[in-house]
């Protein structure tokens, strides 16, 4: 097996699609949770192969887009600290903050480094034992447990100028909140692929049972996500909604348990701040005392100029899936991937830039 | 006058003109590359030439300067001489610029210069002037290259991106991605391996025997930064036409699949540097695809698509799925310094 050719079999592609138009008899509000589940669906044009009646919304599924302006202030106050590094996973270097971004705090001689996992920011305070490095911890579930070793290995090998900024996201929480706040009247959620092979399906339990809304984990090729929706279609016209894995080569129901021990090791749960919701309670982590040291927010003091916000961008709400990238005024005229307003145009992940990129015909 | 070891490192005196200069390039640049029109060392290059000609330049600044499939001087000539093939030009010179940052050891430099010349061979070109600068530590990152060619062009030739006309056939001479993906294996803080290497290459005698097979090419581009989607999206609205693809038909080698795949990018996006794409009429493209599927460069090309009257400007690509959708420029940056 080669692992991408079996999952773009256009034979069995055809077939689903067939099966889908068969089952599918009202309209259907399915949710993308995922932002990688937005770009594979954008890049194969899968919307325009699905019946009408099966409509589907992107969510709030983008690490960078959800990170509130007030947390990407955060971060380029600490960089413009004195003998500080900022290591960062690139896609945050162009998000605009309220006044600033990372690539223009850059500009200005702040040292802040592209790194592509907590393992080199760990080398880079390794190698820079008089300078304090902090990494801009952004993610789900699925980066959660690489920032919590990165913790515990740093805490083993002694390394004391190694600090972590933690703007760790969970995703069951805010599922939760977009349900509470009813605006979408969802039908079933695509649940994302990578944050459920850490933590399972078991938690997504109560989305079905309290909300009566359909639940599969989706893989991120073409065929993955067509068999979920045809699985959620399945569900929903039978009138039984569940929670169901079509990613079982990488999902189980209880996740992956080493990773969630290292987890709860180092975080506890707390109230995080959504880009376009707010605050969350019991939607994001924080470092547990025990390890406070390692916390930047702790270690350093910084103050912050008043939040403000872009005009105009509406990135908050394509994040709770009430409008789409071409209900925004300044899509594709004043935003763009050069010129980014919002931060779902930046992240290779955000819908903006996904419908920028991948526009049907 | 001390004995130059390889591993000798080059320090700011070996650009000041001193004997020091000469020495570097008497002993490591002029032996390898010699020619009788580069052996006069006068000030500038004196030759005849006469019909109509094509010249062209490039910098060349990749980084790592040594990548799998070739470096920085293989490239330095490869893509000034494909440069000069895409106007159906017959390469005939180049220049060649060194500038230097300290440090750089005597060896590296050998190698490169023998990567230089090994590729001037293959594509039949002369090196016929030079020149060697060295920066401090800092004002450059180990090496850049500046290379400019002349060539001529047959008669009967005219191509442009402003040629493509409604129902020609878009053929493309060989998978894609390869040279991106390769020097982004090599990149500090990313090294991953994967079996691809560099397609650096010169083109100049697929395309002579493209037009061998019919003078009547209507555009001819090299799709280096920005990718296939990009050389596509620029004939599109050079010739306002609609531009229509199969992603089914795009040779694109596993390894490159499998870490756009892990980076998230767009194999059509990516750069190469020995592959090109070539527009013709459609009653040509059969013969033309034959002569380049002889050719060691054009082994696996593909007719890929066509030219169309719809969508005027716009690229548009039927995916394996059966769906279409645009495919538009490159937008930012997809990786830094790959050529």
């Amino acid at each position: 097996m080669k692992f991408i050719d079996e999952f773009r079999d256009v034979e069995l592609a055809k077939k689903l699609v067939n099966r889908i138009k068969q089952l599918s008899t009202r309209p259907t509000r399915l949710m993308e949770f995922c932002g990688g589940h937005t770009v594979s669906i954008m890049r194969s044009g899968l919307r325009q192969l699905l019946p009408p009646t099966a409509q589907m919304l992107s969510g709030p599924g983008c690490p960078v887009c959800v990170t509130a302006n007030a947390d990407i202030d955060k971060a380029i106050a600490l960089a413009s600290l004195p003998d500080v590094i900022i290591t960062t996973f690139g896609d945050m270097m162009k998000v605009p903050g309220s006044y600033s971004s990372l690539q223009q705090a850059r500009a200005a001689e702040a040292d802040i480094r592209i790194v592509y996992s907590t393992q080199d920011a760990l080398q880079i305070a390794r190698d820079n034992p008089t300078q304090s490095v902090i990494f801009i911890g952004i993610g789900f579930e699925t980066t959660a447990p690489t920032i919590a070793a990165s913790v515990l290995q740093a805490e083993n090998e002694g390394i004391k100028n190694y600090y972590v900024l933690c703007l760790s996201k969970l995703c069951p929480p805010i599922m939760k909140a977009l349900l509470d706040l009813g605006e979408l009247k969802l039908d079933g959620i695509v649940c994302p692929g990578h944050v459920s092979a850490i933590i399972g399906s078991r938690p997504y339990e109560f989305i079905p049972r309290d909300y009566g809304v359909a639940c599969v984990v989706s893989g991120f090729e073409p065929l993955d996500i067509l068999l979920s929706v045809e699985m959620l279609v399945e569900q929903i016209e039978s009138g039984k909604p569940k929670v169901e894995i079509a990613y079982r080569r990488s999902v189980k129901p209880e996740g992956n348990k080493t990773a969630l021990e290292v987890m709860d090791r180092v975080f506890e749960v707390n109230s995080a701040d959504w880009r376009g919701i707010g605050v969350v309670p019991a939607s994001g982590l924080k470092i547990r005392n025990k390890f406070e040291r390692f916390d930047a927010e702790q270690a350093f003091s910084i103050t912050l100029e008043p939040v403000r916000e872009a005009k105009g961008c509406i990135c908050g709400d394509i994040l709770r899936g009430v409008k789409t990238p071409n209900d925004c005024k300044l899509f594709r005229k004043v935003c763009s991937p050069e010129h980014p307003v919002g931060p779902c145009m930046v992240s290779s992940e955000g819908s903006c830039a996904a419908y920028y990129q991948y526009e049907t015909v | 006058m001390g004995l130059i070891m390889n591993d000798e490192t080059i320090l700011l005196a070996h650009g000041s003109g001193s004997r020091l200069s000469h020495d570097l390039i008497e002993k490591n640049v002029l032996p390898p590359l010699n020619n009788p029109l580069l052996a006069k060392l006068d000030d500038s290059a004196v030759f005849d030439l006469s019909g109509r000609l094509a010249f062209t330049t490039d910098s060349y600044v990749v980084s790592p300067i040594f990548f799998p499939g070739g470096d920085i001087g293989k490239l330095a000539v490869c893509g000034t001489v494909n440069d000069l093939s895409m106007s159906g030009a017959a390469p005939l010179y180049l220049s060649l610029s060194f500038i230097i940052e300290e440090g750089l050891t005597i060896g590296e430099l050998k190698k490169v210069v023998g990567s230089i010349k090994a590729a001037a061979e293959e594509a039949g070109v002369n090196i016929v002037t030079g020149d060697t600068k060295v920066v401090n530590r800092g004002s450059a990152d180990k090496l850049f290259i500046n290379t400019s060619g002349i060539g001529i062009i047959p008669e009967d030739i005219d191509i442009s991106g402003a040629n493509a006309k409604v129902g020609d056939k878009i053929i493309l001479s060989g998978t894609i991605g390869d040279h991106g993906i390769a020097v982004m294996s090599q990149r500090e803080g990313l090294k991953f391996s994967v079996p691809v290497q560099s397609d650096c290459a010169p083109l100049n005698k697929l395309v002579s025997q493209m037009l061998e097979a019919s003078s009547k090419i209507n555009c001819l581009r090299d799709p280096t930064r920005g990718g296939l989607a990009t050389t596509l999206n620029e004939f599109a609205r050079q010739s306002g036409v609609g531009i229509r693809i199969e992603e089914e038909k795009i040779p694109v080698r596993d390894g490159v699949r499998a870490a756009c795949e892990l980076l998230g990018f767009d194999p059509l996006y990516v750069a190469n540097e020995g592959k090109l794409v070539a527009i013709v009429a459609p009653n040509n493209a059969g013969k033309i695809l034959a002569k380049m599927k002889r050719n060691k460069y054009g082994t696996e090309a593909a007719i890929i698509g066509e030219v169309t009257d719809e969508h005027k400007g716009k690229v548009i690509l039927k995916t394996r799925l059966g769906a279409s959708r645009i495919v538009d420029m490159l937008s930012g940056e997809l990786l830094p310094r790959i050529c």
